[in-house]
């Protein structure tokens, strides 16, 4: 097997639908973000059959967990420190996002004004995302 | 300052109060003939609806307040591309309140978060028509002097009818509701909302025919089906005649069941029935009056106790 060496300060995403983390490293910016980035795509999982994990040698104040979040808020996040896992995060889905999804709804009034912010919020109890605006919910993966 | 943007905005005690007064502006219409002087209206319509402006006009003008406004989006600057932060803007230095009705879904909620004044939606494309939610309430209040304990039949276009979806949300906070839906196949009611009465253990059933249904109701909510919603002429004339209400279904209903109909009709309701005292399909539009005064009276924040 593949053997990728610890990270000395970080942190680690697990249990990342397979296939899933090249998304993440683009929506997380990453490849903006001056830090050493390992992915590990189609491991094997005892969990999941298939899981990517992502290793990214970098301050974790520095990511939008929100948008992990909105990703997959399965994603197991182990925070680094000294080599070792110091903490393990939770992914919380936020209540609100700004400009992540677009809203699809032809009637909505965010496709004819532009400059509208694309906001959605979240629908606790179906834990799916809605606009603001016209209250459809959307259906595209980030 | 609050604004309406859908009917669940409001808590059920605080429609209670709208509705206590709007009854008591239906009892004492000369005591509020004043209430709104000084005052404006901007009625914002980007495209024309001619019952629901004039509605708004009358019920500001009862109130002794002036109106200002548009009824298409061709005689406003919405033409020039201006947006609807923007017009809301300069609307809100014109005038005290809006209702504003607009093709896009949101838009209104939208004006509302650049308002200085408070916007009412009065209808956003397919989203939400929250005061004919409040006129339909009032009705049924009214006349019958509560909004729980009945059998409601809801007739027609349940799929495409936003004012039936609205009045369904509504309902569900009351007591011992129970929902006939009465739909062709291709217009039933969309399952999110079947899902939501599931989960509330709100009791409903869905039937085809009218007439098997209609001795139960308490009170009869008729839509119209368009001709245009069928896959094919054939299916459309087969099923039309089944939501036509005349005087022969009428004799299966109860003596005090009540029509209601949010208007306009074609032909899904036939004129003989109109002379049926529990035909209330045009006094509903005269509550609709009551319930938008005592919405511009609560938005206002109008102490109507000094009145």
């Amino acid at each position: 097997m593949l053997k990728i060496g610890k990270i000395h300060e970080g942190f680690v995403l697990d249990h990342i639908k397979a296939g899933k983390s090249l998304s993440i490293y683009h929506h997380l910016q990453l490849d903006k973000k001056d830090c050493t980035v390992a992915m590990i795509m189609n491991a094997k999982s005892e969990k999941m059959g298939k899981k990517d994990i992502l290793k990214v040698e970098c301050d974790i104040e520095e990511m939008d967990m929100d948008v992990l979040a909105v990703i997959d808020h399965n994603i197991t996040v182990n925070v680094i420190k000294d080599g070792e896992i110091v903490a393990k995060k939770e992914l919380v889905l936020p209540k609100e996002i700004r400009n992540i999804y677009k809203c699809k709804n032809p009637r909505c009034i965010s496709s004819i004004e532009q400059e509208l912010p694309q906001i959605f919020v979240l629908d606790e109890k179906k834990e799916i995302y809605r606009c603001k605006y016209c209250e459809e919910k959307t259906r595209q993966e980030l | 300052m609050r604004h309406l943007m859908s009917p669940l905005d409001f808590s059920v005690e605080e429609l209670d109060r709208l509705f206590d007064l709007a009854n008591d502006i239906e009892k004492n219409r000369e005591k509020y003939s004043h209430a709104c002087v000084g005052k404006k209206l901007a009625t914002c319509f980007y495209e024309p609806s001619t019952r629901t402006r004039l509605s708004f006009e009358s019920a500001m003008l009862s109130l002794g307040g002036e109106v200002l406004g548009f009824s298409d989006a061709a005689s406003s600057s919405a033409a020039k591309g201006e947006s609807v932060s923007d017009t809301i803007r300069m609307i809100s230095c014109y005038s005290d309140i809006c209702a504003m009705r607009h093709p896009k879904e949101g838009a209104p909620m939208v004006a509302s978060t650049h308002s200085r004044i408070p916007v009412i939606n009065a209808g956003d494309g397919g989203h939400q028509h929250p005061t004919q939610t409040l006129t339909d309430l009032l009705t049924i209040r009214s006349l019958k002097g509560r909004l729980s304990d009945f059998t409601i039949g809801l007739c027609g276009d349940l799929k495409f009818g936003r004012t039936v979806h609205s009045l369904i949300n509504a309902l569900s906070r009351y007591d011992n509701i129970k929902f006939v839906f009465v739909s062709p196949e291709e217009l039933r009611i969309p399952e999110y909302i079947i899902d939501n009465l599931k989960e509330k253990n709100i009791p409903y059933e869905e039937v085809i025919s009218l007439e098997e249904v209609m001795p139960k109701l308490d009170l009869l909510y008729m839509t119209r089906v368009q001709r245009e919603r069928f896959f094919n002429e054939e299916d459309y004339v087969r099923l039309k005649d089944f939501y036509i209400l005349n005087k022969e279904k009428m004799v299966l209903a109860k003596d005090d069941m009540l029509v209601l109909h949010p208007l306009p009709r074609v032909n899904e309701i036939s004129v003989e029935v109109d002379d049926d005292p529990r035909a209330v399909y045009f006094k509903q539009v005269q509550y609709g009056v009551y319930v938008r005064m005592a919405l511009i009276l609560t938005l206002l924040e109008i102490d109507t106790t000094k009145l």
